[in-house]
C-alpha cells in the first residue's frame, strides 16, 4: 500500500514535470502568461510529490518492509533508526530518488522567487529546468524504481543491512553534500539556457544565479573535503585522496564550476567573455550529469560503485542531447554574445582570470582523460587500462604549482591595464621572504626539491594574499576606522572579494598539508607480540594486546591497544580496530591517530588478528596532514563569507536592474 | 662377501636416494621459509603499494582485504626473497593480469597517451587561449574609441583600483 502510493507519487511528479515543460513552451508561444504561471506552479508541486515519495520510502525502511527490494538490500531489522533514514541514499534506486528530491528543492526554490526582472527568461527557465527533472524522474519511475517488489515468493524475514562503509558519519553526510552541489549547478545552467534561447543574453542570468552558483560550489567543495576526511578515517590506507574514478567524478565538475566562478567576474565587471561563460556553465552542467553517470552506472568500476545497472546508456544519451541542444543555442546566439569590449593588457585582471581558466581547464582535461582511460583503452585495445595516483601526480603537480602561483599574483593585477614594473615591485618582497623561508628549510634539512619548490610557491602566494587584507584594512584605517572595524568592514562590504581571498588562504593551507603528506609520509608494518614496540620518527609505540567484542547489529569489533610515546614520553593510548559485519562479511579497518599540528601518528590493525597476544600493526607518519583539514575549514569559511546574503548589495542590484537592465557593475 | 658388499652398496644407494629425495623436497621449502621471513612487511608493502588488486579495481594490494590479495602479498614476499627486483615483480604481475594492475602503466602503445595528453592539453590549450586573447586585443586596436571611452573611472596606474574604490565609498559617507 505504502509502496504503491510512493510509486504513484513518483509517477505524478514525472507527469507534472512533463506538464510544466509543455505548458511553459505553449504559454510562451501563445503569449498567454497564465499558462506560464501554471507551468511555474507545476514545478513547485514536483517538490512535495518527490518529498512524499522519499518519506514513504523511509517509512518502508523504518517499518522493515522487506517485500520491497530496495529496503531488503539496504536495511535490516537491527539497524539503528538513524541509519534507516540515511539508507535513503544507501543504494542505487534510493540515491536517484534522493537526487530527484534535492533537484526538486533547488528547482522549486529558484522558480518560487520573484520574476519581475526576468519576465522574459521565465518560460524558458521552467522548460529547461523541467528537462533535467523529467530525465531524472523518468529514471526513477521507469528504470530504477525504489518501490519495486522483491523478486521472490517468500518475503525475507530480514534484510542485508546497509553497506558498512556507508555507516560512518562522514559517509552519511558526504553524499548529500555532493548531490546538493551537483543539483545546485543545474540552476545557473537553467538560467543560462533561458538567456540563450530567449536571446536576452545580458548578464541578468548571471546576477540572478550567482548566489546559487556559490552555494552549489560550497556544497560540492564540502562534499569533496568530507569525502577526503572519510577516506582518511575509514578506508585505512593512510591517505585522503586516491584519484579513484568516483572521487574524480565529483572533482571534474568542481573544476569546471571553479573556472566559471572566476570568469563570470569579468562579465559582471567588464561585460566581456559572455560566450566563454556560457560555454563554461554548459560544460559544468554536462560534467555534473557525467559525474552522476560515473557514480551511478559503475561504468568505470571502482570501490564506490555499489551497483552496476542499465542506467548507463540513458545517462549517456541525456548528456549527448543536452550538450547538442546547448551547443545549438550557443552557436545561434553567437553574434549577440560577441564581446564589445577588448583586452587592453596581458597583465590585467581580465587576463589573469583567463590564465586561471586556462590552467583549471588543462587540469580538468588531464583528470577527465585519465578517469576515462579504462573505457578508452578497452575501446581501442580490448584491454581495460588503469591509471594510478603516480601518473596523476606527475602530470598535475606542475599545473597545480603554477595555479597556486597565479592565485597569489592575480589579486595584484588591475582591471584594464597592468605593467611589469608595478607587478614586479609588488612581488619583490614576498619573493624575498619566501626565498629566505626556503633557505631556512634547507638548513633545517629539507632537501627534496619538489617540496622546496612547492613551499616557495605556497609561502609566496600566502604573503601576497595576506598583504591584500593588510592593504585594504590600512586604506580604511586612514579614514579613521580602528583596525578591527576596518578589517571587518572590509569583508562585510566586499564579501565576494575577501571571501574569495579567504578561500585562497584555505587552499594554500591545504597545499602545505598536501606537500607534507605526499612527499614526507613515512610508514612501517610489523608483526608484534604483546610488549613489542615499533618506532617511527620521534615516536615509539608499544603493543598491549587485542580484544574482541560485539557491536551494534551484526558487528564484531576487534580492537588493539597501543601506547604511543613521543621522544620517550608517554602521550596517548590508541585503539585501532577492525570491524566486520558478519552478514556481509566485509571488513573495515578503522585507524586511530595521535594528531598534532605537525603530524599524525596513524595506527592501523593491518590484518585480522588470530590471537589476543599478537597483531600486525601498520603505522603511518603523516606530516602536516591536519593542515589539509584546517585549510578545508578556512576554505568553507571563505565560501560562506562570499555566499552570505548581502541585503545592501541585493538592493543595489535590484535598483540598477530596474534602471538599466543591460549593464551592471556592482561588486567584483 | 661380494654379495654382502653389493648389499651394502645397494643399501647405501637406497639411503642416498632417500636423502636426496628428502633434500629436494624439504630443503627448498626450508630455504624459502627462512628467506621469506627475512623480507620485512615494509619491503612487501613498498611493492604492493604500486600493484593494484586485479579483482577489486582501484585498490592497491597493500590495503586490499580479500584473501586473494593476501596471497598476492605472500607471492611478492617470496619473489623478494628469491632476490627479484621491484621491476621484475611488476613485470610478473603485468604478464599475469594485464597492465591494469600497475599503478604506473608501462609507457608503451596506447598508454603513451597518458604522458602525451597533459603536454598536448597545455600546449594546444595555451595556443588557443593566446589566440583568443590576441583576438581580443586586436579588437582594441580596431576600435580605439572604446578604449578611450572606458577608463573614465579608472584610477592612476600606481594605485590599486580597489583601494581607491574604498576611498570613494568612504568619501560618500
Amino acid at each position: 500500500m505504502i509502496a504503491d502510493l510512493g510509486y504513484f507519487s513518483i509517477l505524478m511528479a514525472f507527469v507534472t514535470a512533463v506538464y510544466a515543460a509543455i505548458t511553459s513552451w505553449y504559454g510562451h508561444k501563445k503569449e498567454n502568461w497564465r499558462w506560464v504561471e501554471s507551468a511555474r506552479n507545476a514545478t513547485l508541486i514536483v517538490f512535495p510529490l518527490v518529498l512524499l515519495a522519499s518519506a514513504l520510502l523511509i517509512t518502508s525502511i523504518v517499518r522493515n518492509d522487506f517485500s520491497i527490494d530496495y529496503v531488503w538490500r539496504v536495511s535490516s531489522i537491527e539497524m539503528p533508526t538513524y541509519l534507516k533514514f540515511t539508507a535513503l541514499w544507501g543504494g542505487q534506486a534510493g540515491s536517484l530518488l534522493f537526487w530527484n528530491l534535492l533537484l526538486s528543492i533547488f528547482t522549486a526554490a529558484a522558480m518560487a522567487r520573484k520574476w519581475d526582472e526576468q519576465h522574459d527568461l521565465m518560460p524558458y527557465a521552467i522548460m529547461v529546468g523541467s528537462f533535467t527533472q523529467i530525465f531524472f524522474l523518468a529514471l526513477t519511475a521507469f528504470v530504477e524504481n525504489p518501490f519495486t517488489r522483491i523478486d521472490s515468493v517468500i518475503i525475507p524475514v530480514d534484510g542485508n543491512g546497509l553497506n558498512p562503509l556507508l555507516r560512518h558519519p562522514g559517509m552519511i553526510i558526504h553524499p548529500p553534500m555532493l548531490y546538493l552541489g551537483f543539483t545546485g549547478f543545474t540552476i545557473p545552467y537553467t538560467f543560462a539556457m533561458a538567456a540563450l534561447i530567449s536571446g536576452k543574453v545580458d548578464d541578468t542570468w548571471i546576477r540572478t544565479t550567482r548566489r546559487w552558483t556559490l552555494v552549489a560550489w560550497l556544497f560540492l567543495s564540502l562534499g569533496l573535503i568530507l569525502g577526503g576526511r572519510w577516506a582518511y578515517d575509514v578506508l585505512g590506507w593512510g591517505g585522503y585522496w586516491g584519484w579513484d574514478p568516483v572521487e574524480n567524478a565529483s572533482l571534474i565538475p568542481w573544476l569546471a564550476g571553479t573556472a566559471f566562478l572566476h570568469s563570470v567576474m569579468i562579465q559582471e565587471k567588464r561585460d566581456m567573455f559572455k560566450m566563454w561563460n556560457m560555454f563554461l556553465i554548459i560544460l559544468t552542467y554536462s560534467l555534473v550529469i557525467y559525474g552522476t553517470f560515473i557514480v551511478r552506472s559503475g561504468v568505470i568500476s571502482s570501490v564506490h560503485s555499489f551497483a552496476q545497472s542499465a542506467v548507463g546508456p540513458l545517462f549517456f544519451g541525456f548528456i549527448a542531447i543536452m550538450f547538442i541542444f546547448s551547443a545549438y543555442w550557443l552557436n545561434r546566439r553567437r553574434a549577440d554574445l560577441a564581446s564589445k569590449n577588448s583586452l587592453q593588457s596581458f597583465l590585467s585582471r581580465e587576463a589573469a582570470f583567463l590564465y586561471n581558466n586556462f590552467l583549471i581547464l588543462a587540469i580538468l582535461a588531464v583528470v577527465f582523460l585519465f578517469t576515462n582511460y579504462p573505457i578508452i583503452s578497452e575501446l581501442f585495445t580490448g584491454e581495460r587500462g588503469f591509471v594510478g595516483p603516480p601518473v596523476y601526480e606527475q602530470a598535475l603537480g606542475p599545473l597545480f604549482a603554477v595555479l597556486v602561483l597565479l592565485m597569489g599574483v592575480a589579486p595584484l593585477t588591475m582591471w584594464f591595464r597592468g605593467s611589469v614594473q608595478r607587478l614586479g615591485k609588488a612581488m619583490l618582497w614576498p619573493a624575498v621572504l619566501a626565498t629566505v623561508a626556503i633557505v631556512v628549510m634547507i638548513v633545517l634539512g629539507i632537501h627534496l626539491w619538489a617540496a622546496l619548490v612547492g613551499f616557495w610557491v605556497v609561502i609566496f602566494s600566502m604573503v601576497l594574499t595576506i598583504l591584500e587584507f593588510v592593504k585594504g584594512t590600512h586604506a580604511r584605517m586612514k579614514r579613521g576606522e580602528n583596525v578591527f572595524v576596518a578589517f571587518s568592514n572590509l569583508m562585510a562590504r566586499n564579501r565576494r572579494r575577501y571571501g574569495g581571498y579567504w578561500i585562497h588562504i584555505g587552499v594554500l593551507i591545504m597545499a602545505v598539508g598536501v606537500i607534507g603528506v605526499e612527499l614526507f609520509q613515512e610508514e612501517t608494518q610489523q608483526q608484534l607480540q604483546v610488549g613489542d614496540t615499533i618506532s617511527l620518527g620521534r615516536y615509539e609505540m608499544q603493543f598491549l594486546g587485542v580484544e574482541q567484542r560485539p557491536g551494534a547489529d551484526d558487528l564484531i569489533i576487534t580492537e588493539a591497544t597501543v601506547d604511543v610515546y613521543e621522544n620517550g614520553r608517554f602521550v596517548k593510548t590508541l585503539t585501532p580496530r577492525r570491524e566486520i559485519y558478519t552478514r556481509t562479511g566485509q571488513p573495515m579497518t578503522i585507524p586511530n591517530a595521535r594528531s598534532t599540528i605537525l603530524e599524525d601518528f596513524y595506527v592501523l590493525l593491518a590484518e585480522q588478528p588470530t590471537s589476543p597476544d599478537s597483531a600486525i600493526i601498520r603505522v603511518f607518519l603523516n606530516p602536516l596532514i591536519n593542515w589539509v583539514w584546517a585549510g578545508g575549514f578556512v576554505f568553507i569559511f571563505g565560501t560562506l563569507i562570499a555566499a552570505w546574503p548581502d541585503a545592501v548589495e541585493d538592493k543595489i542590484t535590484a535598483v540598477q536592474a530596474r534602471r538599466r537592465p543591460a549593464v551592471v557593475t556592482t561588486g567584483d | 662377501m661380494q654379495v654382502r658388499r653389493k648389499q651394502i652398496v645397494k643399501r647405501g644407494m637406497k639411503w642416498g636416494l632417500l636423502l636426496l629425495l628428502i633434500m629436494t623436497v624439504v630443503l627448498p621449502v626450508w630455504a624459502q621459509e627462512s628467506d621469506s621471513s627475512e623480507v620485512t612487511d615494509d619491503e612487501v608493502n613498498a611493492v604492493a603499494k604500486e600493484v593494484y588488486c586485479p579483482v577489486c579495481e582501484s585498490t592497491p594490494l597493500d590495503v586490499c582485504e580479500t584473501q586473494a590479495c593476501a596471497d598476492w602479498r605472500e607471492l611478492i614476499r617470496e619473489k623478494l626473497a628469491q632476490g627479484q627486483t621491484k621491476e621484475e615483480i611488476f613485470t610478473y604481475f603485468a604478464d599475469q593480469y594485464g597492465d591494469r594492475v600497475l599503478a604506473t602503466p608501462p609507457a608503451e602503445g596506447l598508454n603513451l597517451i597518458l604522458w602525451i595528453w597533459p603536454v598536448v592539453a597545455v600546449v594546444v590549450g595555451g595556443f588557443l587561449f593566446s589566440r583568443y586573447m590576441r583576438n581580443l586585443r586586436a579588437t582594441a586596436a580596431a576600435a580605439p574609441a572604446v578604449d578611450v571611452a572606458l577608463p573614465e573611472d579608472v584610477p592612476p596606474p600606481a594605485k590599486d583600483d580597489y583601494v581607491s574604490r574604498i576611498e570613494q565609498e568612504l568619501k560618500k559617507k
